[in-house]
């Protein structure tokens, strides 16, 4: 009861924090000398094709005559040519994008193996393990051919072990049920979210 | 461990009852109902009782009333034996599909606070306890604010990275988009801005060709194969792991904060899943937006952190106040409009809104807009990706084509309100609804093969408005801007005056009509597929190309008459007179307007993407007119419409209930219906009582002093019935069927033998709200609006006459109103 409620939020503590942690990593990316520059686009100028010039350079010295170098018009055409010039500031953060990427493509890899295994590994094992006493329970499965379709089943086989290996396993069967519920009333019935 | 003996008990219940509950339902095995085998009696009895207070459907009846199993958590992750030790008679949680009693969460709340300060003042530890329930709410909203604008970051950067997947891939780097790929080169020129050696298309890679009909082909078929690939994925996971992350869900957040529950609406599965699939929607080119989304998975980070904290996870009525706010913070991220998020929730999301929530929603909103900032997706601190930095003028003539900008915003969101909900209803019922993944598929496919040779539908619809916002400077290279200049122009850059289009501009045109038609169409059948989406970006696209057309017709116009009387005033040869971005803008406001009729958080929430009050009027004299034209059109916004759609128990405050019918009229029992069914004070045993239930499939039942005097006591839930008879019948000694149940103070008079009493005073509500038959059904709607009840009994001299539910009082609304009152589903 109170152990139970206690887990719960014992691993939503866990969950918190493993965020949070994240969050913190992905803000905390240091500053690499290659992502600030400065950026002037110059248009076309009398016989001057137009040009864009980049430099890493700090903020206060971002403008035309430190990062046009060299200067393709004469001397006293830099100023009419500087004025035309748009320079800006930019800077990014190139840790932070490569680590969101290659987080976002782990949970998406994970999410993938699990959704395979859910649907396609799993049910091949059940079938080997418990053989054909499934069949005389699965009359109401008829039809059913949704993920999680013998949830109930294996539900109703876990009794007698309590260890954490069952708990964990139990908690699985139940967020099933669950889901397949969810499944059913959105997809199936269309009575939520049409 | 002391677990191991619970576990076991709880793992025979659910054996005996997976076991004996061989009703001829499917998936009902997991049932915790108490009396078994009601179903098939429940069905006859229902043609006897005219009352339907929970759904239509048997099936849902029974599924949704004995969802008690995960009473206790609306994550989804509660356990049966938090169910199990209950205790007797704090039954506080409700069943799934069910709206919550907003007085008594008010009033349990008040009581938990006056207890936690009458603590207080007992010891320094007890003081620091109330200070950190006083604070919890704020650690609650930075939490939220935080984790929003984390997960809003990190969509926005992988949005981005796999846009472009479509197209080509970085080989310095996999993980950098076209731009952040070429960011470091200098190949770049003043034409081919965007090319660099780093970063190479699909054909250069695979056949080492660039340009020829060979290449096209290849980059077109592989464009087609990522966006199918994505939608797959995305349709896929929804349907594997959390089917109620596909939607926008902005309906159903409006309906879960007017008091009713959707338990794993707000779980954590839920927000993984909607997160994850978000970008692979958005990625894939269809036509949808990540806004609405971003609330659901903003209040899903809301649920998640209230419930860490009592004080938030046991009281419903508490928890959507941080709902509200965590709906501002996503609104706030999406758009990187603080102000606008907190009017949002205000005008279109929240039911009650309290001042302390206000300030709290603010609070949270400008965390998530910080942190969202910190994290720099677009690399220039912006928080959005089409913001607006200039400031040229417009003209009070300029009215005239925002006003008719206006209008075509509020009949575009007319037709897209009637075409999307005729749409959505087929798949509600025809057989179009049982093919979700390969409509999805149909729909990316078709979406890819047309948007592909548009240079303006290629790209992510929030570069094309990125693009259409922007004014045209000497320095754009696009093809939009290709006006004819004039040579020995010598005018600083950002004040070019009105040019004659070029060639590329014209072509423009013709490409963005195209695309306008294009995305009027496939946004129907796009909004409402079992994936996440959203419809604040393809409106906004859809306004924008059409205010980008306007206004370089208005702006050409100027320039090739500007001896015109209308433009002589304002517009000289040789000025910067018609800014066509401005014409974008208005009509994406217009559109957006038009669609879902929000009105101050719509031009807030412009305002703060221009930066500046210049464009005000114009943004408020277009949203005003799209409101008006679409609201003669019909009452409802897109969200209201899908409310309907669905048949949620939603009571709008914006509805004006304008008849003059009274209670009598609309109260249960009808003339020639079976009497009600009540309790009696003291006169019921607990088998009359089990049968009642059992019988009936009413929510809860009057309780009268005799069924002679039918004078009012009280009001008693079924759900705590069923609990407290449960209870009782296991822990109490001697009762038994025989037993006479009690709601008064002292126990009646029994016979000497006759079996223990019970008393369940203490589920009983004294305090039930009650009109007079002749209470006019509008103040009826008011009580039932401002108070949040679920149900109202009505008497005449203080006698019991009848009961009006809220689905009673929506299916008059609904037939007042000459729609279909049969639609309102839930209770």
């Amino acid at each position: 009861m109170a152990a139970g409620r206690g887990s719960g939020g014992g691993s939503r503590a866990a969950w918190a924090l493993l965020v949070l942690a994240a969050l913190a990593a992905s803000a905390a990316g240091e500053k690499n000398s290659e992502d600030v520059r400065c950026k002037c686009i110059c248009p076309p100028y009398k016989d001057h094709a137009g040009d864009i010039f980049s430099k890493n350079i700090s903020q206060k010295d971002c403008d035309c005559f430190h990062v046009v170098v060299p200067m393709p018009v004469p001397g006293p055409d830099v100023e009419a040519y500087c004025l035309r010039c748009e320079c800006k500031y930019e800077e990014r953060s190139s840790e932070t994008i490569k680590i969101t990427i290659i987080i976002y493509l782990s949970i998406l890899g994970l999410l993938l193996l699990y959704m395979v295994y859910l649907t396609m590994v799993e049910p091949i094992l059940k079938r080997r393990l418990f053989g054909h006493s499934q069949l005389i329970q699965s009359d109401e499965d008829i039809g059913d051919h949704q993920p999680f379709a013998n949830a109930h089943d294996v539900l109703a086989r876990s009794r007698s072990r309590a260890n954490m290996l069952n708990k964990v396993e139990y908690a699985q069967q139940r967020w099933k049920l669950q889901v397949q519920e969810q499944r059913k009333s959105v997809f199936d019935r269309h009575v939520v979210l049409s | 461990m002391a677990i191991q003996p619970l576990l076991k008990s709880l793992q025979r219940r659910s054996l005996h009852h997976s076991l004996g509950e061989r009703s001829p339902l499917p998936n009902s095995s997991h049932s915790e109902e108490v009396l078994p085998n009601c179903s098939h009696q429940m069905k006859e009895r229902r043609d006897r009782f005219a009352w339907d207070n929970i759904l239509n459907l048997v099936e849902g009846a029974f599924l949704f009333g004995t969802n008690m199993v995960n009473a206790g958590n609306m994550n989804g992750s509660g356990n049966l034996m938090d169910f199990l030790d209950e205790p007797f008679p704090d039954v506080g949680t409700y069943e799934d599909f069910h709206t919550i009693d907003w007085l008594r969460e008010k009033s349990r709340d008040t009581d938990r606070h006056r207890k936690i300060t009458n603590k207080s003042k007992e010891s320094i530890w007890e003081f620091i306890k109330s200070l950190l329930d006083a604070w919890s709410g704020w650690v609650v909203m930075l939490l939220i604010g935080l984790l929003a604008g984390t997960l809003a970051g990190v969509i926005d950067l992988a949005v981005d990275w796999m846009t472009d997947l479509k197209e080509g891939v970085c080989l310095s780097a996999f993980w950098y988009s076209h731009e952040q790929c070429c960011w470091t080169s200098n190949e770049a020129t003043f034409e081919d801005r965007d090319k660099c050696p780093q970063w190479q298309k699909w054909s250069e890679l695979l056949v080492n060709k660039s340009e020829g009909a060979s290449a096209y082909i290849l980059n077109y078929f592989l464009y087609i194969l990522w966006a199918l690939l994505f939608a797959f994925l995305a349709v896929s996971l929804v349907r594997v792991f959390a089917p109620y992350a596909c939607g926008s869900g902005i309906p159903e957040i409006k309906t879960i904060l007017s008091g009713f529950i959707i338990r794993g609406y707000l779980g954590k599965w839920t927000l993984l899943i909607k997160t994850v699939t978000l970008v692979l929607v958005v990625s894939s080119g269809l036509s949808l937006g990540k806004e609405g989304p971003l609330v659901h998975v903003a209040c899903c980070c809301g649920n998640f952190f209230s419930s860490l904290f009592s004080k938030y996870s046991k009281n419903e009525g508490k928890r959507r106040e941080v709902l509200s706010a965590a709906a501002a913070a996503g609104v706030s991220v999406a758009f990187g409009a603080p102000i606008g998020g907190v009017l949002f929730s205000l005008e279109e999301v929240s039911y009650y809104f309290p001042l302390k929530t206000l300030w709290r929603s603010f609070f949270a909103a400008l965390v998530a807009a910080f942190t969202l900032r910190s994290i720099n997706p677009f690399g220039n601190s912006r928080l959005v990706l089409f913001y607006v930095e200039y400031h040229t003028p417009w003209y009070m003539a300029e009215l005239f084509p925002f006003i008719l900008l206006g209008v075509f915003g509020g009949l575009w969101g007319t037709l897209f309100i009637r075409c999307n909900i005729a749409w959505c209803r087929r798949r509600k019922t025809t057989r179009l609804g049982k093919y979700p993944v390969l409509e999805v598929i149909a729909v990316t496919a078709i979406t890819a093969i047309i948007a592909y040779p548009n240079p303006y539908t290629r790209r992510s619809t929030s570069e094309l408005i990125s693009e259409l916002f922007n004014d045209c400077g000497a320095l754009e290279s696009s093809q939009l801007c290709d006006y004819i200049n004039d040579p020995n122009m010598t005018r600083p850059v950002d004040d070019i005056p009105d040019r004659p289009a070029g060639i590329g501009v014209y072509m423009a045109m013709w490409q963005l009509a195209l695309a306008l038609v294009f995305k009027i169409i496939i946004t129907i059948f796009t909004f409402g597929m079992k994936i996440p989406s959203g419809l604040f970006i393809p409106s906004m696209a859809v306004g924008a190309i059409a205010g980008r057309i306007v206004g370089i017709g208005v702006e050409q116009l100027a320039y090739h008459h500007h001896d015109w009387i209308i433009f002589r005033n304002w517009c000289r040869p040789g000025a910067d007179c018609v800014t066509p971005g401005l014409y974008a803008m208005v009509g994406a406001a217009a559109c957006l307007g038009g669609v879902t009729r929000m009105t101050v958080s719509l031009v807030v929430i412009m305002f703060e993407l221009t930066g500046g009050l210049e464009y005000i009027v114009p943004l408020m004299a277009a949203a005003v007119t799209s409101k008006w034209v679409a609201d003669a059109f019909g009452k409802e916004g897109i969200y209201e419409a899908h409310i309907h759609l669905n048949g949620y128990p939603f009571l709008d405050v914006k509805d004006e209930f304008t008849h003059r019918t009274l209670a009598t009229d609309v109260m249960r029992p009808r003339r020639g219906e079976a009497p009600l069914s009540v309790l009696t004070q003291d006169s019921m045993t607990v088998e009359d009582v089990e049968t009642l239930i059992k019988e009936t499939d009413y929510n809860g039942f009057p309780v009268v002093v005799s069924k002679d005097s039918e004078r009012l006591i009280g009001f008693a839930q079924r759900r705590e019935l069923i609990l407290a008879i449960k209870n009782a019948r296991q822990r109490q000694d001697g009762v038994v069927s025989n037993s006479v149940i009690y709601f008064t103070e002292e126990p009646p008079e029994v016979p000497a033998n006759s079996p223990h009493p019970l008393k369940l005073r203490r589920i009983l509500n004294l305090s039930p709200f009650t009109v007079t038959d002749h209470t006019p059904m509008e103040t009826v709607v008011d009580i039932f609006r401002k108070l949040g009840l679920r149900q109202c009994l009505v008497t005449r001299s203080g006698r019991l006459l009848g009961i009006i539910t809220k689905k009673d009082v929506l299916r008059h609304m609904a037939q007042m109103a000459n729609q279909d009152p049969e639609s309102i589903m839930f209770n």
